[in-house]
């Protein structure tokens, strides 16, 4: 696992990929920042954070498109499958390695809320609940984007699906909004990203929310490992 | 040591290996042949616990490599038939993150070092793959197999896109590892297996048909017995000549020079040697026996007569009867 995270995170940066969606990052968080904080005057960070998710939407696409996909394009995943480490372990490695680079861009974040306080005294807890917030989401993202990722040879292909999979896992409580079925809209709400990550934006730390997030993420690295382990198999 | 029992890749109704068996001792060099798509990748992908099998065994010095993967893994370097690299990394870079992956204990520095010497590959050792040649990249990529000096070395096509001399080069490194390693090698280079292989293993639709030595493979198949004769007379007479003599199936023209001294392959069954009536018979008619060979069978024979049957003999030989 060490090793291929230790790749990923050189490839990030050896590869324009990294450049980018930090930049992606750093752009629109500084450009939202400026608008509804620094010009607003007010020290209430959430509207950026809310903003921020249809940054996330196209940024982490291209974060993972390349993950799993540009190995089976390039036939290296022979190498790593044909070396004494787990699937497990693969998928973890390029996960860890992808939340890294997007843990350094939410870092932005905390510089934001330092130049707040600077001018006001900002709500700490609601910046770290939108930061917590913010971390999990992401997570739950990339490990859609990396399970995408692991079902097409073709980078293009991979962040396409993966955008429409994080904008429907976004639009859930519009969806449930008009399913006239009461149930079925229960269930399609409860899963709605938005609905769980609203919590976080007001400082609100729920553990079911927490729990939903880190589930989301565990699920589709699982059905990753699925998905390499039944190429092996088929 | 590699121990494959009954082996079969089955994807949906096709049948990408049927049933194989074989084994490859240690320091042995086990030449795997066929022609394209005969299932040799197919087989050593399994072999490495890169696909699995449909049914049957692959023992790597007695481990299992579906039950017991982590272990039966670290036991194999294995060069697939696109080297598996990453053109953004350095030589360097890559060989080390290899080295990680396979958990390598050896000192790294200088096992690293010791692997670049081998293939040599030094000169390119801070270069960026993509800009590497073919021969460079194929390179690297037996490298990466080394890695870690695993005991059995499986080599899918090793010398595919270099020049002769360095085919020649990874050739005799091949024969060098084949020493303390067991090594497969699969190649359609009929010439290769012949000069580095101490066994060959012949496969075709997805079956071995054939696992012996090279001689032995020519022995065997070498049923009947073909002589060269190279002869001065007029072409029409000696053929009509030679079909008197008893024994002889088939008589064809190979080679017609000017001056009438002609080369003839000449079949004949096995059980009768017809090499002193056929010199009476030259001699006797006042003609000039200038030279008699037996003609073995080469690899090219072997492989194509067990790859294609009897098929291909004919059109082997209905182009040079076309200029009788």
């Amino acid at each position: 696992m060490g090793a291929i995270f230790r790749r990923e995170l050189l490839a990030y940066f050896t590869t324009p990929i990294g450049y980018i969606f930090l930049a992606l990052f750093y752009a629109g968080s500084g450009l939202f920042f400026n608008l509804t904080a620094l010009r607003a005057g007010s020290a209430d960070m959430t509207s950026m954070f809310t903003l921020m998710i249809y940054v996330l939407l196209v940024a982490i696409p291209i974060l993972t498109m390349r993950t799993i996909s540009e190995e089976k394009n390039q036939k290296t995943d022979q190498c790593l499958l044909t070396s004494p480490v787990s699937l497990w372990g693969l998928v973890m490695g390029k996960f860890l390695a992808a939340f890294l680079i997007y843990i350094l861009a939410v870092a932005m974040m905390l510089v934001y809320a330092i130049v707040v306080s600077a001018f006001a005294k900002p709500d700490w807890l609601v910046i770290i609940g939108n930061i917590v917030g913010f971390m999990l989401l992401g997570a739950a993202f990339i490990s859609i984007g990396i399970f995408v990722s692991s079902l097409t040879e073709n980078q293009i292909v991979s962040a396409i699906i993966s955008f429409a999979a994080m904008l429907m896992c976004y639009l859930l409580s519009s969806i449930a909004a008009l399913v006239p079925v009461q149930w079925l809209s229960d269930v399609i709400s409860g899963l709605s990203f938005v609905d769980r990550y609203t919590g976080f934006t007001l400082g609100l730390f729920d553990l079911s929310n927490v729990l939903f997030f880190i589930s989301a993420c565990a699920v589709f690295l699982f059905l990753t490992v699925r998905v390499l382990e039944k190429r092996r198999w088929s | 040591m590699i121990e494959v029992k009954n082996l079969s890749k089955h994807y949906g109704d096709q049948i990408a290996v049927n049933n194989i068996s074989f084994t490859a001792n240690d320091g042995e060099i086990l030449g795997f042949l066929g022609p394209n798509g005969a299932g040799k990748s197919t087989t050593m992908n399994m072999l490495t616990g890169y696909i699995s099998s449909t049914d049957g065994q692959a023992l790597i010095n007695g481990i299992d490599i579906l039950e017991e993967p982590m272990k039966a893994k670290k036991e194999i370097g294995y060069l697939p038939e696109l080297p598996p690299l990453y053109p953004d990394m350095t030589v360097k870079e890559y060989l080390r993150f290899i080295y990680d992956l396979k958990k390598c204990k050896l000192p790294r520095n200088t096992h690293l070092a010791d692997i670049c010497r081998l293939v040599k590959i030094e000169n390119v050792y801070n270069r960026i793959i993509k800009h590497l040649s073919k021969g460079y990249r194929q390179r690297v990529g037996l490298a990466q197999a080394l890695v870690g000096n695993p005991k059995v070395l499986i080599l899918d096509e090793p010398t595919v896109g270099l020049d002769p001399s360095q085919i020649i080069e990874i050739r005799s490194l091949i024969k060098k590892l084949g020493k303390s390693h067991t090594v497969i090698l699969s190649s359609h280079i009929l010439s290769e297996v012949q000069q580095v292989c101490d066994r060959i293993v012949v496969i075709d639709h997805g079956s071995i048909v054939a696992d012996d030595t090279e001689e032995n493979l020519s022995k065997t198949l070498s049923q009947e017995h073909k002589l060269i004769a190279q002869i001065e007379a007029p072409t029409q007479q000696v053929f009509e000549a030679i079909d008197t003599i008893k024994g002889v199936k088939k008589i064809e023209l190979l080679k017609e020079r000017p001056d009438s001294v002609n080369d003839y392959l000449i079949e004949t069954d096995e059980k009768t040697d017809i090499r002193r009536e056929l010199f009476e018979k030259i001699s006797s008619s006042g003609w000039c026996m200038l030279g008699l060979k037996t003609q073995e069978l080469s690899l090219e024979d072997i492989f194509l007569k067990l790859t294609m049957g009897e098929s291909i003999k004919g059109f082997k030989n209905s182009s040079k009867e076309g200029q009788q």
